[in-house]
């Protein structure tokens, strides 16, 4: 019962397989960047971020049809996309530091030292 | 060679597995003779494995759900055995460690999974008025990838030994310095494929019910079930590919050599506690969700009430959805994180038991002044409550994140869980199974037999895990293979309570086998005087569902069609139906995968390679193939529902 409506007249799906292709691209530059360019660290960074919010917006245009008119806008499931993300990046980083990346300055975080090394000698 | 297969590749030296594997080859035997000498090998293949239909492939699901049960069963039993007495010898600490590991792992991703997903897949359909799912033969390919991902799973207990770090499998202890046996791979690689097909039939779901009801049928107006499966879609689509990144993580971490998650190279191993439980807690109420769902028709249908308070329960679970993803830091309160994360962390825990209760007076309110019906599900139903209280109760005194450093890895965490998960999820199950068995094969479930097994089931469960909230707070640790001499008694009981529990489990079984001897007949689709469209249509029900889909006006749509004497059936309104073919490239894609995840498994790259070779091509194949499927004849959709429906009159 799926509907093969998206392909084109050739029957090859041509916006999904320039979209597969691109996000391998986004993503071989990623990790040439992380690996070997040898850049400085918040350059690397900014870089990687820059790339990922690229490949997402590609995806979200490529395969999620989010600039065609659906007859059934799916904005709540796309917010809780974001939510779900936001939750993800943002609570695991506070987690994973313990909640302590504050705390050092005022209340010397209780066994001190800087957060960074904190997290990997904790356990 | 000879060497390699007997020191590494097979699992020797003890009895127990001896057992195992002799049993394995009995029943293999068995099996292939039966269907060899009965000529059953292209029934099999014609109508089972190559096929799409959502209500086989719902069987499918359940029947493996039971088979995993009972292999988790008798690991719980044997854990069980070691614990009753203080210096057992029944099983040593590694093979323990073996059996607690399989059992969580087997529970909760191959029985409770398949058990959920199959009864959305018989039910969803049928309730929104639908021919079949969104994308058939991707739901077939779901159901392949998780049976071999299971099988995966559950030959490491005699080819290369179990996985035996828990089914959390934190690291340092499940990484490669610690458990430098292949034994972790299995559980990295089953869970890996079996998610797979978790993560399509999530989508295969949501769309299906976003796109596919029934005419007049708005969100508002669906069944509280499918509502519950919609839920649950979107909770696995979002929740699975946390797991997918950390299973893949530790996989390269394993397999190749990486640091993610080990001290050296500066991983952090109490990452993968933290994407795990990103994962993980949101799969608890994957597993709940459904159950709820159940409860909710269940006790509508046998209280002879419409359910009280719809839009509450609708919004009480999405409020659930959304607060799922912000509490898994309650697993590991005792990580020591500051005071500012397990103060937020406890908060939102215990906000989740507000829209639980909720629910709780929903059900309460629904059945107030009903005129009940005391059957089979609505037993299930009604010791659910209760006991799934118990559990909840417990559940908000763990979530105190200072009260949680007491209880942290005790029993009395144990039995919060089962108590959940038992009387929540498996109770669900079974009210699912027998509400909707009628539907299902044609015949109700015996009810006499019904209410034997659930006795015991309901009284076995309470010996067994009553008294472990009392060993918990006695200090007897979670994972520990034997016991102190003070733990015994309620050990003792415990263990005699397993044994019960398991009894309820046997008869529940030899019920389905009696039924089908034994059980009269179903003469109309309208087994329990139902609500909802599934009991619209006849039993059994024809391979494309609905003759004609009504017009749906309320969330009780076949209550409105008997009022105005209704049905499925207008000829008038008759057309040819659209369904799609069977394939065969399921399951043949699946095994293939299977034998490429096994090369993993053993480092075999030279199986492995070829083996997602084999998966690419499977995939080009299938994106050249435009079988656009078939039009089941005016002709046949007549003669079918005249002789079904002939025998009512």
């Amino acid at each position: 019962m799926s509907e093969h409506t998206e392909h084109s007249e050739s029957g090859i799906p041509v916006k999904h397989v320039i979209g597969f292709i691109a996000s391998i691209v986004l993503t071989l530059v990623a990790a040439y960047t992380t690996v070997m360019s040898g850049l400085p660290v918040p350059w690397i960074i900014a870089i990687i971020m820059i790339l990922a919010v690229i490949q997402a917006v590609l995806q979200l245009v490529m395969f999620m049809h989010i600039a065609e008119k659906n007859p059934i806008p799916q904005y709540g499931n796309i917010l809780f996309g974001f939510f779900i993300a936001a939750v993800v990046i943002a609570g695991s980083i506070w987690v994973m530091s313990f909640g302590m990346s504050d705390m050092d300055m005022d209340s010397g975080g209780g066994s001190g030292g800087g957060s960074e090394e904190m997290d990997h000698s904790e356990h | 060679m000879w060497d390699f297969i007997w020191n590494d590749f097979l699992v020797t030296g003890e009895p127990i597995i001896y057992g195992a594997m002799a049993s394995i080859v009995l029943a293999t035997v068995g099996i292939v003779f039966v269907l060899t000498y009965f000529k059953l090998w292209k029934w099999l293949w014609d109508e089972y494995l190559t096929t799409v239909d959502h209500k086989k492939i719902g069987i499918m699901y359940i029947i493996a759900a039971l088979a995993m049960l009972f292999r988790g069963g008798v690991d719980a039993l044997m854990m069980r055995t070691q614990l009753a007495l203080p210096n057992m010898n029944f099983l040593n600490s590694v093979h323990y460690n073996e059996i607690f590991t399989t059992h969580g792992t087997v529970m909760i991703l191959f029985m409770a999974m398949p058990f959920i997903i199959g009864l959305m897949n018989v039910a969803v359909p049928l309730q929104i008025g639908a021919r079949d799912v969104a994308f058939p033969f991707l739901n077939a390919f779901s159901f392949w990838t998780f049976f071999f991902g299971a099988m995966l799973f559950n030959i490491s207990f005699v080819i290369g030994g179990s996985p035996s770090a828990g089914w959390t499998s934190y690291v340092p202890m499940a990484g490669p310095e610690l458990s430098p046996e292949i034994n972790q791979n299995y559980y990295l690689l089953g869970l890996q494929l079996s998610g797979i097909g978790t993560l399509a039939t999530g989508i295969n779901f949501l769309v299906t019910i976003l796109r596919m009801r029934a005419p007049g049928m708005t969100l508002m107006k669906m069944p509280i079930f499918t509502w519950s499966a919609l839920i649950t879609s979107i909770i696995i689509i979002f929740a699975f590919p946390i797991l997918t990144i950390a299973l893949a993580l530790m996989t390269l971490d394993r397999i190749f050599g990486t640091h993610f998650f080990t001290l050296a190279g500066e991983g952090m191993p109490m990452m993968w506690a933290n994407l795990f439980w990103l994962w993980g807690h949101p799969e608890v109420y994957i597993v709940i969700l459904p159950a709820f769902g159940v409860f909710s028709e269940v006790i509508s249908t046998f209280a002879r009430k419409q359910l009280f308070g719809y839009k509450a329960m609708v919004y009480a679970m999405c409020v659930i959805a959304g607060l799922s993803f912000i509490v898994w830091v309650h697993h590991f309160f005792t990580m020591g994180a500051g005071a500012g994360v397990n103060s937020l962390f406890s908060i939102t825990t215990m906000l989740i038991a507000v829209p639980t209760g909720i629910k709780i007076f929903n059900w309460l309110g629904t059945m107030y002044k009903g005129r009940i019906r005391f059957n089979v599900p609505m037993l299930w139903a009604l010791a659910f409550i209760p006991n799934f209280t118990i559990g909840g109760v417990t559940g908000v005194m763990l979530g105190m994140a200072s009260a949680d450093y007491q209880y942290h890895n005790t029993y009395f965490l144990i039995a919060h869980f089962h108590y959940v998960l038992i009387a929540g999820t498996l109770f669900g199950m079974f009210a699912g199974l027998t509400y909707w068995y009628p539907k299902m094969f044609g015949h109700k479930m015996n009810e006499k037999l019904g209410k034997i097994s659930f006795w015991f089931t309901v009284i076995g469960f309470n010996i067994t895990f009553l008294p472990q909230f009392f060993l918990g707070l006695m200090g007897m640790p979670r994972r520990t293979y034997t016991i102190e001499p003070e733990w015994m008694p309620l050990n003792l009981l415990s263990t005699a309570g397993a044994f019960v529990l398991a009894a309820g489990f046997v008869i529940f079984t030899f019920n389905i086998y009696y039924s089908a001897r034994y059980e009269p007949r179903e003469k109309t689709g309208d087994a329990w005087d139902g609500r909802s469209l599934e009991w619209a249509t006849t039993t059994p029900v024809p391979h494309y569902n609905f003759a004609t889909v009504p017009y749906v006006n309320s969330h009780e749509a076949y209550w409105d069609m008997k009022e105005t004497g209704a049905t499925t059936y207008d000829e008038s309104k008759l057309e040819p139906i659209h369904m799609p073919s069977y394939k065969g490239l399921p399951i043949i894609m699946s095994a293939i995968m299977f034998i490429a995840s096994f090369g993993l498994v053993w480092h075999w790259f030279w199986l492995a390679i070829p083996g997602l070779l084999g998966v690419i091509i499977c995939m080009v194949i299938r994106s050249f193939d435009f079988d656009e499927g078939y039009h089941v004849p005016i002709e046949e959709i007549k003669r079918t529902e005249e002789q079904a429906r002939g025998r009512k009159e």
